[in-house]
């Protein structure tokens, strides 16, 4: 198989990431986790170290130079991050530490209204994080949870949901792009049927804002959850998208400074949106590094990046659709670029383990994706994810590396 | 494939892996303990029947890596017929073999096969793995507990 050829120089943006140029067990990383956490470029990373170096300061406290930069900074983030996924205002985004809280934020706050009468959907394909909280949330409410079926294919089965859907339901929460089986969902239909019945919906972005072109407006969801660290940005922070009347109807999540407008003994009254969910100092400088990641994203375009990971995927699966006794999970028509497979009688362990010893990084385990397992009756798989910076060689590596684990466990 | 990897699959392990030795349910068991290791899935079901404080039978079923398998053959052969207090003893001197704690060359002779799994030592990510089994049967014949983990 001919390699097809990338939409922009991958070697010259390999240099952008330290992390890359390194061995690993005495051989070059392959990183092929991207969908665990993404690497940094430089200009994330420095912008980090910049923020502490020059303009350290609390934000919204002050009317010292420091204060008054860091705010201007942080606050031009939020901008950055609104346009880059259609927000319309950066009112809209709430800043959070990352998917899992910005779903346990709409769970707390959005759910605290929920009663035995209501019912909310979620899929057998959620990560834990947009699992576990609408359990918490069955468990003080009494409310109903629902399931989406997953096909052969890996898809949601939408006939299915359609049965689901009643009155009743409150809220629809639903993975764009799953973290296992690559499949994207087909969130536009799922908003439009559950706004049908009067329910809102929760997009759990993740693994989408990093690879394809969002627009939550044009979506139309109500709530949409995502990390900077899944899209090159830092670790620790992320941010809760929802639609304006939702944000000014619902209570706070935290109390604490930043959040308040006046606070006397008698009671406090609340800041306007999004500061309202914000208690606390947030993490200033993880913000600014998102905003610096969402610019090395528009600088390659992420139409680019989404081909570039479309070719690497693609690539990956044919040819490790030709190793003997390998299983891939999921084949959904419309896919992400993460691949998850199983070797005939080798634990994912034992092959991650094998990989990590040729340099080459996967992830093996349920992917905080326990009922998706036990769906495809497996206790775990392995997974690699492609990005910009991997390449077909590297691909060509771990299937190489792949054929080697196979004599070596059943020899 | 480096040294350190060659010697912790050695021959002994591939081989408990591929054909595990007292790996079946056992009718009635005088202890059932449920082996878990939550990070990664691993998932054994430990079976002891004992005679007094002596281990007459010891089995397992599940499913895991090969480490964890290989571990808990090994194991049910080594302990069947040790007593409680030997379980304890075999039990720790294990998890200090297996954490680098104690050099595999000074208790040779009494840990036997167990010494296959010295090369875990080199590996941390993979000492849950080996001991999921002996975590399952030490709670087995220790308490009341249904349930053993390798966090505790
Ligand atoms: C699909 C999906 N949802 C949610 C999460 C949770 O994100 P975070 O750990 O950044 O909160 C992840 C990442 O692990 C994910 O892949």
């Amino acid at each position: 198989m001919t390699t097809p050829k990338a939409p922009f120089d991958v070697q010259k943006i390999r240099k952008d990431f330290p992390v890359l140029n390194q061995t690993v067990n005495k051989q070059p990383l392959v990183y092929l986790d991207t969908t665990a956490t993404s690497q940094k470029p430089y200009s994330v990373i420095e912008s980090v170290s910049n923020y502490y170096i020059n303009d350290n300061a609390n934000v919204h406290r002050g009317i010292h130079s420091l204060a008054a930069r860091s705010t201007k900074k942080y606050e031009n983030s939020r901008q950055k991050i609104a346009d880059f996924i259609g927000a319309g205002s950066s009112r809209n985004i709430i800043f959070t530490r990352g998917t899992t809280e910005a779903i346990n934020l709409v769970a707390t706050s959005f759910g605290s209204t929920f009663t035995a009468e209501d019912e909310i959907i979620v899929s057998l394909m959620e990560h834990h994080s947009n699992f576990v909280p609408w359990q918490l949330l069955s468990e003080r409410t009494g409310c109903k949870l629902k399931f989406i079926q997953i096909t052969e294919n890996g898809e949601l089965d939408m006939n299915q949901f359609d049965l689901l859907l009643t009155e009743k339901t409150k809220l629809v929460a639903v993975v764009h792009i799953s973290n296992v089986l690559g499949t994207v969902n087909p969130i536009e239909e799922i908003v439009a049927k559950s706004h049908n019945v009067g329910a809102k919906v929760l997009i759990d972005g993740a693994q989408s804002v990093p690879h394809v072109k969002v627009d939550v407006q044009k979506i139309d969801c109500d709530f949409f959850a995502f990390s900077a660290h899944k899209m090159m940005g830092p670790t620790g922070i992320g941010a809760l998208y929802a639609k304006e009347e939702l944000l000014k109807a619902m209570p706070p999540y935290h109390g604490g400074g930043e959040m308040i407008h006046t606070v006397t003994k008698e009671g406090t009254t609340w800041a306007d949106i999004p500061y309202k969910f914000e208690a606390g100092t947030p993490n200033i400088a993880g913000v600014i590094g998102w905003g610096v990641a969402i610019d090395y994203i528009n600088q390659i375009g992420i139409d680019k990046i989404h081909d570039y990971s479309d070719m690497l995927t693609r690539y990956a699966i044919e040819k490790l659709s030709t190793i003997d006794g390998l299983t891939i999970y999921g084949n959904a028509k419309n896919r992400g670029a993460a691949v998850s497979f199983n070797l005939k009688d080798v634990h994912p362990h034992d092959v991650s383990h094998f990989l990590d010893q040729k340099g080459i990084a996967v992830r093996a385990g349920h992917h905080c994706a326990q009922p998706l397992m036990t769906e495809l009756k497996v206790d775990a798989t392995n997974r690699a994810s492609f990005y910009i910076y991997n390449t077909f060689e590297e691909v060509d590596k771990l299937v190489e590396a792949l054929k080697e684990v196979k004599a070596f466990f059943t020899f | 494939m480096n040294e350190e990897f060659q010697d912790l699959y050695r021959e002994i392990i591939l081989d408990h892996n591929k054909s595990p030795r007292n790996c079946r349910t056992m009718e009635n068991p005088d202890r059932v303990v449920q082996g878990k290791n939550p990070l990664c899935g691993d998932n054994y079901k430990v079976y002891v029947k004992l005679d007094g404080d002596t281990v007459s039978d010891v089995s397992f079923e599940g499913s895991g890596c090969a480490i964890s398998k290989a571990s808990a053959s090994v194991m049910t052969e080594f302990l069947k017929g040790k007593s409680i207090d030997e379980v304890e003893k075999f039990f720790n001197l294990f998890h200090e073999m297996v954490t680098g704690k104690l050099d595999v060359d000074d208790c040779f002779d009494e840990v036997g096969k167990l010494a296959a799994f010295a090369g875990v030592a080199e590996f941390p990510v993979r000492v849950k793995c080996a001991t999921l089994a002996w975590h399952a049967v030490h709670t087995a014949v220790t308490s009341e507990e249904a349930e053993a983990s390798t966090e505790s």
